[in-house]
């Protein structure tokens, strides 16, 4: 097989500067978003992807002038996340030069607003965001939800049923998040990434609690994830893009190099 | 100045290969038109497309531009992206069955639902991600590596009647075409503006080709 596991770093911006992940405390600055994403391309990244924690609505202009920037001079898939709410705010991320959009929460308080975005732009350019976190029981079978307002707020819905209905609804693609391992570095829920990736029949990435390479191989291997995502361990040049792709490649995996 | 139009008529988003194609030579005038007047005036033209195919066909029949796309694919350097290479087919059975322009003899048709890896893991649909592209000899190969990663994204893929306008094949597990060719036309399932290095290098090809082989 000569399809490539794709290694997506992400790059959390708020206001326009990127910052370590939404989850820490103390925010570090980590850099101008478009020096970051430069940075990554040169290291051989297969896409890169923005997510907007800008909390105030006025100053989301800003991330629209960083995708335009970037999109000018990096030449591989971008996904912007982050607030997206409306078919505008799709239209103007795909203007800006974006190739997909993330759908997080507007997803899960309207479903149908991912059927329309599918039919507008096309499954192609649509990702469904889904924050998951575990609710069975120690002695119970694995158990996932669906959580909103950064894993504060459960809804009820189980996360695999809700993988499967969001891709009968146009999702071309499911960015996975595990809202028990966002943050801790101990490496994605494995058996959470295995069970929506053989749930459905678009491709999964996984994202949350990678603390180091090996947790990269483990999602691809264990997890059956067809794309990884990882944040902060490429943000300090801890690893390089590089370095993770010769490591998952060590492991077996096929990967761009 | 040679001049380069991107053929817009209302399927996905242009900004990315316009952006590309500036990037890649500079001193092209580049141009994204759904006018007549200007993609016949061209020096080159550029057929991208992403979505459904019917919605595709539909919106050039809408647009007045099956005419024009036959006429610019008839005498200057022409490439189609992703659904711009599968609407030069005869039909796709994609929709149903839609009847595409047939500037090229052939079908365009699904992945098989029940894919394997070696593995035996399954695979996804659509097929996306970076893959090997197996060329042919082209000018537009030029300076670009045998088996050079590109990136996809689609869920259908042409099959030519004739199989020597199947310029580069890649394989999703079996061997597909994911390019053909023929005199001026030079078209391609994967994203050269989302390819880096050999996407950049593919487009750089492309404006400076005569259209000749």
């Amino acid at each position: 097989m000569a399809l490539a596991k794709r290694i997506i770093p992400c790059l959390d911006v708020d206001n326009g500067r990127v910052v370590k992940g939404v989850k820490f405390v103390d925010i570090r600055d980590a850099g101008d978003p478009v020096e970051v994403a430069r940075r990554y391309d040169r290291e051989g990244a297969d896409e890169i992807t923005f997510l907007d924690i800008t909390a105030t609505h006025h100053d989301r202009d800003t991330i629209v002038h960083v995708v335009e920037q970037v999109a000018g001079e990096v030449f591989i898939p971008l996904t912007v996340g982050g607030g997206i709410r409306k078919l505008e705010d799709i239209r103007r991320m795909l203007n800006a030069g974006a190739d997909k959009v993330g759908i997080n929460s507007a997803a899960v308080f309207n479903p149908e607003f991912v059927r329309d975005a599918a039919e507008k732009f096309g499954s192609q350019c649509i990702v469904v965001a889904i924050d998951a976190k575990k609710v069975s029981a120690p002695d119970e079978a694995d158990r996932w939800e669906i959580f909103t307002h950064g894993g504060r707020k459960p809804t009820g819905i189980d996360a695999i049923e809700w993988a499967i209905k969001m891709v009968d609804y146009g999702a071309g693609e499911i960015l996975l998040t595990s809202m028990d391992r966002d943050g801790t570095r101990e490496g994605f829920d494995l058996p959470l990434t295995r069970a929506i990736s053989e749930a459905v029949a678009v491709p999964v990435i996984a994202s949350g609690g990678v603390g180091n390479l090996e947790h990269l191989a483990d999602g691809v291997i264990q997890g059956k994830a067809d794309a990884v995502l990882a944040a902060s361990i490429f943000h300090f040049a801890e690893y390089s893009v590089e370095h993770a792709k010769q490591h998952m490649q060590s492991r077996g995996i096929e990967v761009r190099l | 100045m040679s001049s380069a139009a991107v053929i817009d008529y209302g399927m996905g988003n242009l900004h990315s290969i316009a952006k590309a194609l500036q990037h890649a030579q500079p001193s092209t005038d580049v141009l994204i038109a759904s006018d007549a007047d200007t993609i016949l005036h061209a020096d080159r033209v550029v057929f991208p497309g992403v979505g459904a195919i019917r919605d595709c066909i539909a919106a050039l029949h809408e647009k007045k531009l099956v005419e024009v796309i036959k006429q610019a694919a008839n005498d200057k350097p022409f490439l189609g992206i992703c659904l711009g290479m599968q609407a030069l087919l005869t039909d796709s059975e994609e929709n149903n069955h839609t009847d595409c322009l047939n500037l090229f003899a052939g079908h365009v048709v699904h992945f098989d639902k029940n894919l394997h890896d070696e593995t035996g893991t399954a695979l996804k649909i659509p097929h996306m991600g970076w893959n090997k592209v197996t060329q042919q000899s082209h000018p537009l190969w030029n300076n670009i590596a045998q088996d050079s990663r590109f990136y996809f994204v689609h869920s259908y893929y042409a099959v030519p009647e004739n199989a020597q306008e199947c310029i580069a094949s890649s394989e999703y597990p079996d061997a597909f075409t994911c390019a053909i060719a023929r005199d001026n036309i030079f078209a391609v399932q994967f994203h050269p503006e989302k390819s880096q290095h050999a996407g950049l290098q593919l487009l750089t090809n492309f404006l400076n080709w005569d259209g000749t082989n």
